[in-house]
């Protein structure tokens, strides 16, 4: 496949894998932001291609992950209400609410579809006058621009029986959380290219200045992540901390103007709360107020939130890169895709699912234990 | 855009306690993965315990005065009813037939029970029917018995076939999971992933055009086949509902074994590549409904693939791997890359109803 094959071309991967280990000279800690990025060095095992003395750590880039637990328990509630069609990636449905999950809604009786884009979930209205279609708007900047398009589309054409349950958050602000947070260990990012084909990378500009950190904006494939992984230890070896596109293919400085019209015409910026991670300045989208008609945390009321509860989880641990998904106690044993503890256990972009469907076959002896 | 924050709440690990026990059937639970594996072992096994039952194989096998049967029940809730490369009528004949195929079986006779939805459309049926008929005329097996069910307009979704079959056992065969052994050369009939793409191509929620046709077909031919290339064949089986990821998964919990993949040798047609990418899915755990894996020894292999090659149902067959002693129960795979990784057992359903 053209523009695939070759970032997974395996002579590639092994000479750029040792131009990294004859650049490495010192350790380094670097951060994939993007859990998509995360699952490629999973899968494909690049990890075992680089020099021990490099270190990756998974980031927060997983929507499904950080997405509030209260949000969820917002959804669980419509799934649970007469006449409500709530549309939701498939992703959302395993992701435990604090009583249930939207699959077990859906087997008691719940109208819960799945669907691949916001506009589906509007041809759903459409379709369906006399009900209300909620869609469960989670995500980075990357799917943004489909929300904010299947929102403006609902008002041209009034469509009054849609609206989103907006859980929107971006990824600048988490970089900041990070590197402000004390003791963290990491040197240098891997920026989401996906966000960037969005937003470009000029707002990353101040953070790698401000904190002196080199960001490099990196793609999905292997070569694209072992070149991103090259490029921030170059500049680590250097002392340099720009900002530099790996995933010049897809992003331009600017992004795509276009995108970010719409954006800031449908959304404005708010605080926001990520789970695991707590509440981030100004690190979201709600709807602006011209479109908070299509708002659903305004069109319908919604029982009071649960009190937080004790959990064995420490997917805020591993949402900042302070711990491994496999140094978790509970990894594979208490907390499997079958029965998550926790959101990044069965997100498509979640680390521990990562770690759990692609682990290397030399296992623990605790998760060997389980396999037998 | 504003980027001021204060310091993240790093004490808000705010994760739930899980829903660990399901108190109703979600969809997953008929995925084919670990949540269905669950219900079996965990409510039908230990209702039904017998030695005939044990094995778990696709069919049952039993002798009755000196003749060795085998026999098998499936039910089909494909949606949508009709898919490009066959229709819910010839996938509930070839999918009985398969899982004769794969106890070594002739197949002889089936039945067909159809649970149908008021104000279902006859004209469908009359195509659905034909459909039967011609596929069972095709592969050499009689519908001998049958059985006409209809329920109230919304209790079904217009048509649930059960097929159930029954067919003769040749005396030296001796196929089931538990006789795979470390060093058995896997082998694999064709492409994989059809079934799964052609399906997902006119379901309505996902539909895209795309022009992969269902791999739907009778494998008893090519099993027979096989068998006088290697009467002692180990182990047969058809990856359907949850792919070659839990075909294989199941093979190397029940034999004890590990399982090495070599992603390179495994086919897969572009057309389910690009699909898969676009998707988001994993060939390895598309279903297939006219594909098998056979485990066969060494000495073997080479014969047995040739043979495969040579029918028209196993043009493109390929070894994608061995059997191992290192890491029973766990089946692993070389990437194309060079690196290592678990192909898990599926959880949940990558797509339901999917046959």
């Amino acid at each position: 496949m053209i523009y695939l094959d070759e970032y997974r071309d395996p002579q590639a991967v092994r000479r750029m894998a040792e131009m990294i280990a004859r650049a490495a000279t010192k350790p380094w800690t670097i951060m994939e932001i993007c859990g998509g990025q995360t699952h490629t060095i999973v899968k494909y095992g690049l990890e075992a291609l680089l020099p021990r003395s490099l270190t990756l750590v998974h980031g927060p880039g997983c929507p499904v992950c950080v997405t509030p637990i209260d949000l969820i328990d917002r959804a669980v509630a419509l799934a649970g209400t007469p006449g409500v069609i709530l549309a939701s990636y498939g992703d959302m449905l395993r992701v435990p609410g604090s009583r249930h999950d939207l699959r077990t809604m859906k087997a008691r009786g719940g109208d819960v579809r799945i669907v691949y884009s916001p506009l589906d979930a509007l041809a759903l209205a459409r379709k369906h006058p006399d009900r209300q279609v909620v869609f469960f708007a989670v995500g980075f900047e990357t799917t943004a621009p489909a929300n904010a398009m299947a929102v403006r589309e609902a008002r041209r054409t009034g469509v009054s029986n849609f609206s989103i349950l907006c859980s929107h958050v971006l990824v600048p602000p988490a970089v900041r959380a990070i590197l402000s947070a004390p003791g963290t260990k990491v040197q240098g990012f891997l920026a989401a290219g996906h966000v960037c084909t969005i937003t470009g990378y000029e707002e990353y500009l101040p953070i790698a200045a401000e904190f002196r950190v080199p960001i490099v904006v990196t793609g999905f494939e292997p070569l694209d992540i072992l070149d991103g992984v090259y490029r921030t230890v170059r500049q680590l070896e250097l002392g340099t901390h720009r900002v530099e596109n790996q995933y010049s293919r897809a992003v331009l400085p600017a992004g795509n103007r276009a995108a970010r019209v719409l954006l800031s015409e449908v959304f404005a910026i708010t605080d926001r709360s990520w789970r695991g991670i707590g509440m981030l300045r100004s690190s979201g989208y709600r709807l602006a107020d011209d479109y908070a008609a299509f708002d659903a945390e305004r069109r319908f009321s919604f029982p009071a939130p649960e009190p937080p509860e004790d959990s064995p989880c420490i997917a805020g641990l591993v949402l900042q890169g302070r711990t491994k998904p496999h140094e978790c106690p509970a990894f594979g044993l208490r907390c499997t895709p079958d029965r998550p503890l926790g959101a990044p256990m069965v997100s498509s972009e979640g680390a521990c699912a990562a770690y759990y469907h692609y682990r290397s076959y030399q296992p623990s002896p605790t998760f060997a234990e389980q396999n037998r | 855009m504003t980027t001021t924050t204060k310091q993240p709440v790093l004490d808000a690990f705010s994760c739930p306690v899980p829903t660990s026990q399901h108190k109703e059937v979600l969809l997953a639970h008929g995925g084919g993965g670990r949540l269905t594996q669950d219900i079996i072992q965990q409510i039908f096994l230990p209702e039904f315990q017998n030695n005939i039952l044990k094995p778990l194989h696709d069919g049952a096998m039993f002798s009755i005065r000196g003749t060795r049967f085998a026999f098998s029940t499936d039910s089909y809730v494909v949606n949508p009813i009709f898919f490009p490369g066959g229709d819910i009528g010839s996938l509930a004949v070839h999918g009985t037939i398969n899982d004769l195929a794969m106890c070594g079986a002739t197949p002889l006779y089936i039945s067909v029970a159809v649970i149908l939805e008021e104000g279902f459309s006859l004209d469908s049926l009359r195509r659905i029917a034909a459909s039967i008929g011609e596929a069972a005329r095709n592969a050499g097996v009689l519908v001998v018995t049958g059985d006409t069910k209809v329920v109230d307009r919304g209790k079904g979704d217009q048509i649930f076939i059960n097929t159930s079959g029954i067919g003769i056992v040749a005396q030296s065969c001796n196929i089931s999971p538990q006789r795979a052994r470390a060093g058995d050369k896997i082998l694999v009939s064709g492409k994989i992933g059809m079934h799964g793409i052609a399906i997902m191509s006119v379901r309505e929620d996902v539909g895209f055009t795309c022009g992969v046709r269902s791999d739907s077909a009778p494998l008893h031919g090519l099993v027979a086949d096989l068998l006088r290339e290697d009467p002692t064949l180990h182990v047969l089986r058809d990856p359907t509902r949850g792919g070659v990821a839990a075909a294989l998964n199941e093979i190397a919990l029940s034999a004890h074994l590990g399982i090495a993949l070599n992603e390179d040798e495994i086919p897969v047609s572009e057309e389910v590549l690009s699909a898969c990418e676009i998707l988001g899915f994993d060939p390895l755990y598309l279903a297939n409904e006219g594909r098998l894996l056979a485990f066969v020894s060494p000495a073997h292999a080479v014969g047995v693939l040739r043979k495969m090659q040579n029918h028209p149902l196993g043009r493109d067959a390929a070894i994608i791997g061995e059997a191992v002693s290192d890491h029973p129960g766990l089946v692993v795979m070389k990437t194309s890359i060079g690196g290592e990784r678990i192909v898990d057992m599926p959880s949940g359903e990558q797509l339901p109803r999917i046959c």
